[in-house]
């Protein structure tokens, strides 16, 4: 029974093997994150100005001339946050539906199903979609266009995040809630929405980040404009399809200011994505777990 | 006397302040059904999104879809709009190239990450790796495209292209035909990192849902963990993996900015890897501020991006129903 | 903090010296030193929370399947210490089986259960002798006869207590010489517990036998040698006889008469 030293079997050789590729495939996907983050900051950062983050297309930017993209940065602003708000007001409904009413049901799964299948369309249906519908209403490209895809866009993402989050809830606290004679609907309102926040700040931010670097459904709905806009019926720029023109400008100053340009979008979804993370950090404080 | 005096004194109190009378019980009775009923339109919502995306675009692309036999669209070669010809032959092909290369690039390191994550990895390198994934699901698009652009398309030029005319030049797929690196090779590159996060976290789950008695029993008789893998776990969730993949690759289908900027939008019948391409996304992306010009323009591409919505539909709901059973397991 | 040992063990498979184990912070077992005789069944016994789990965990080498586990100290088989480094922990656990809670078998039949073990360590030359193996091993477990008919149906189709007996057999097919059982019938109804119990009785002189129990009802009928625990310390161990009618330890006193 001495025998339990280690010694060559094939399978421990395959054993190491494996670990071995295992490590060096984390070691390329975390690597290439690191990469696509180098390049866009080595390439963008020094075409980066002040002028660009606060003025907007001056007559031949696009050829070179001065100016910024000021009205990209505030058109996405306005477009993610307008998304995100419309797409709130529908989402938080609905999850909490799904979790006080629904629970596990056949038809909580079929609602969660129809969810998940919303969230894989891809942006350019939405923006083919969007764009049906302007035509048989009459619409032009516009601000409103842009923020109805958008939350369109970001409804199923948003939702399903603060579904994951309230299935974690303890359910007890309903239970007590409930017991206690509230009905569902007062549950709803006062035990869940609390317990929710975390999660519905996640969702925010998460739906806040897709609804800023979407390029595809914003190209059919919310047009182009160098202007800042003012109304929401007027199109609007914004900032990936600001980066995507300025890219495909034959004037390599317009190019490396395209480059500057997605290194500020790089920046803002950094933020909102560190940012959603340290918050529902926070927030977790505050719920019973 | 007193007590009675006492007993009516606090009734009036009582009626200012509690009131659990029968009209307040009734009226929130009232709210909850109320309440419930409005929810449950709302809830109706995404149900009934699906079917109006699909019906709005069936509709805007029915001119185009009686207009020409369903074959003649779907492989014809030629695509010259001005002379009514509306062959998606090259568009198609080139998305299927484009997505195929993307999925056979991206699935083994994924299938490894995630195995790595589930299996063997310490907490805190999943705690490192869970920001690292979620960061690049977050990155937009048009990023991925610069970053096509200013990496990978060199890259595939000046770095691939010549060591596969070298080595590979006999095989047809592997053989470079033109002069830029603006292939499906690299739109395949980009793409694999862009579904690499989707795939690995669904494939995670799948791997956490294998419950720990089954690792235990195998380690128990003396197995190694890659014995254990292979042989009891990978088998279990066969079908979960299969569905993580195929939603990565509806989800490489449908994208299109990033490879509209890498791929070359050049709309030729694809035979290497090397070669450019045109993906339906990209055609539709491309040509949309045209639409109305042509006669039968928006129709064409209206059923182009209608033929991506059903494609993708049926991935997503066949891998998202496997997927969601095999969750739903792990929680029973 | 007082521990108590009996006689010297004349034959000892297992030694524990100097064992502390620590979850995270939290310290699980505080210095144990104790030996486990050669072909007899030892039980473990204490409250719930104890530490027995642990220390049987210990033996195979599955306490470093829980994350974050700590462990100083030696344990010995056969005078070989296990967490030696140039020791090959899957020869340990073929080496020293166990027999789990909750029946776990494989999602496979019933055959290939059993020769999954064997299977691993390529323990039989061909077909002939993996078949010949199965059937020994599933009579010795007490299952051949009601399985024989249908080897290969799914493991999943056999009752609890046929399962647990399969999971037994799938342990002795690796030839351990040492069986561990974590509260092998807890999850058992009392007839297959029975069945359990008999097969371990009769099991007893060709294995080194370790259970951890938390009725003392089953100690009684098991043991030969027992070890009592508390709070993650040994405190007493000894021949189950005299520790049952003569505990020198208050506390083991206590627990045999059911205060703790």
């Amino acid at each position: 029974m001495g025998l339990m030293k280690k010694h060559f079997q094939r399978r421990h050789l395959m054993e190491a093997f494996m670990k071995f590729i295992m490590r060096t495939s984390l070691v390329i996907v975390a690597g290439a994150l690191g990469l696509i983050l180098w390049i866009i900051i080595v390439r963008g950062f020094p075409s980066l100005s002040w002028e660009m983050v606060s003025q907007i297309p001056q007559g031949g930017y696009y050829m070179g001339k001065g100016g910024g993209i000021l009205n990209a940065i505030i058109g996405s602003l306005y477009l993610a946050a307008g998304g995100t708000f419309l797409a709130m007001v529908f989402s938080v409904p609905i999850a909490m539906y799904l979790k006080t009413y629904l629970g596990d049901s056949k038809w909580g799964q079929y609602v969660r199903l129809s969810l998940d299948v919303l969230w894989g369309i891809p942006s350019i249906v939405y923006g083919a979609f969007g764009f049906t519908i302007m035509l048989a209403l009459g619409m032009r490209a516009s601000l409103l266009a842009g923020i109805v895809i958008l939350a369109l866009i970001e409804l199923p993402i948003m939702t399903r995040a603060m579904d994951e989050v309230i299935r974690r809830m303890p359910v007890d606290l309903e239970h007590a809630a409930l017991a206690l004679g509230s009905t569902k609907f007062e549950v709803a309102l006062r035990v869940v929405s609390r317990q929710m926040l975390p999660g519905i700040t996640t969702a925010i931010l998460l739906g806040f980040g897709r609804g800023i670097g979407d390029a595809a459904s914003v190209l059919f709905t919310a047009g182009y404009t160098d202007r800042i806009p003012t109304s929401i019926m007027r199109p609007t720029a914004s900032l990936p399809l600001a980066v995507f023109f300025q890219l495909g400008s034959p004037y390599p100053e317009v190019r490396q200011r395209g480059y500057a340009a997605a290194l500020i979008l790089t920046i803002i979804v950094l933020i909102v994505s560190l940012g959603s993370r340290w918050l529902s950090a926070r927030l977790n404080k505050y719920t019973v777990k | 006397m007193n007590l009675s005096n006492q007993i009516v004194k606090l009734n009036p109190n009582q009626q200012s302040e509690d009131r659990p009378s029968r009209s307040s019980a009734a009226s929130r009775a009232r709210q909850d059904r109320l309440a419930r009923n409005i929810f449950f339109v709302i809830t109706l919502l995404p149900v009934f999104l699906i079917l109006v995306v699909t019906i709005a675009l069936l509709y805007r692309s029915w001119p185009i879809l009686k207009a020409y036999p369903l074959n003649d669209l779907l492989f014809g070669k030629i695509w010259k709009p001005t002379d009514g010809q509306f062959g998606f032959g090259p568009f198609i092909l080139g998305t299927f190239w484009v997505t195929a290369v993307g999925v056979i690039l991206s699935v083994p390191p994924c299938i490894l990450v995630s195995i790595y994550l589930a299996e063997y990895a310490h907490a805190k390198t999943r705690s490192v790796a869970k920001p690292v994934l979620d960061l690049l699901a977050a990155i937009p698009p048009v990023v991925y495209g610069v970053w096509g652009l200013l990496a990978i398309v060199p890259f595939v030029d000046e770095v691939l292209a010549p060591l596969s005319a070298r080595w590979l030049g006999s095989i047809s797929i592997f053989s470079v035909n033109q002069p830029t690196g603006f292939s499906i090779l690299a739109a395949g590159i980009v793409l694999a990192v862009m579904i690499a996060p989707l795939i690995i976290s669904v494939m995670y789950e799948i791997f956490s849902t294998v419950p720990n008695d089954l690792r235990h029993a195998s380690l128990a008789v003396g197995a190694t963990q890659w014995q254990t893998i292979r042989n009891i776990i990978i088998p279990q969730v066969m079908p979960g993996i299969v569905a993580a993949i195929v939603l990565g690759a509806s989800r490489a289908l449908g994208e299109t900015i990033a490879v509209l900027m890498v791929v070359g939008n050049i709309p030729q019948i694809p035979t290497s890897i090397f070669d450019s391409a045109y993906p339906l996304p990209a055609l539709i992306a491309n040509n949309y501020g045209e639409m109305m010009s042509i006669p039968l323009y928006d129709a064409a591409l209206l059923s182009a991006a209608l033929v991506l919505l059903i494609v993708i539909l049926i991935f997503n709901i066949i891998s998202m129903l496997v997927i969601q059973r095999m969750l739903r397991r792990k929680w029973a | 903090m007082l521990r108590l040992y009996r006689k010297q063990i004349m034959d000892a498979h297992i030694q524990v010296k100097n064992l502390n184990v620590y979850y995270g912070k939290q310290q699980a077992l505080k210095d144990i030193n104790i030996e486990i005789p050669k072909n007899q069944i030892t039980v473990i016994m204490g409250p719930s929370g104890c530490g027995k789990t642990t220390l049987l965990k210990t033996f195979n080498r599955f306490l470093e399947l829980t994350g974050d586990t700590r462990l100083t100290g030696e344990v010995l088989v056969d005078g070989q210490n296990i967490y030696d480094r140039d020791v090959d922990v899957t020869e340990v656990r073929k080496c020293v089986g166990l027999l789990a809670q909750r029946p776990s078998p494989l999602p496979m039949s019933i055959y290939d259960n059993v020769v999954y073990g064997m299977n691993i360590h390529k323990m039989k030359k061909d077909r002939k002798e993996y078949k010949a193996a199965v059937r020994h091993y599933l009579e010795i477990a007490g299952l051949w006869d009601e399985v024989q008919k249908r080897l290969h149906d799914p493991a999943t189709s056999l009752s609890i207590g046929q399962q647990q007996r399969l999971c037994l057999a799938r342990g002795l097919a690796v030839e351990p010489e040492i069986i561990l059982g974590d509260e092998p019938t807890s999850a058992l109804d009392p007839i297959s517990s029975q069945n359990i119990e008999s097969r371990l009785l009769q099991l007893k002189e060709q294995y080194t036998t370790v259970i951890v129990t938390h009725t003392l009802r089953q100690a009684k009928r098991l043991a030969d040698y027992v070890i009592y625990m508390y709070l993650g310390e040994v405190i007493e161990a000894g021949i189950a006889h005299d520790v049952f009618t003569n505990p020198q330890h208050e506390r083991t006193r206590a627990y045999l008469e059911g205060q703790i």
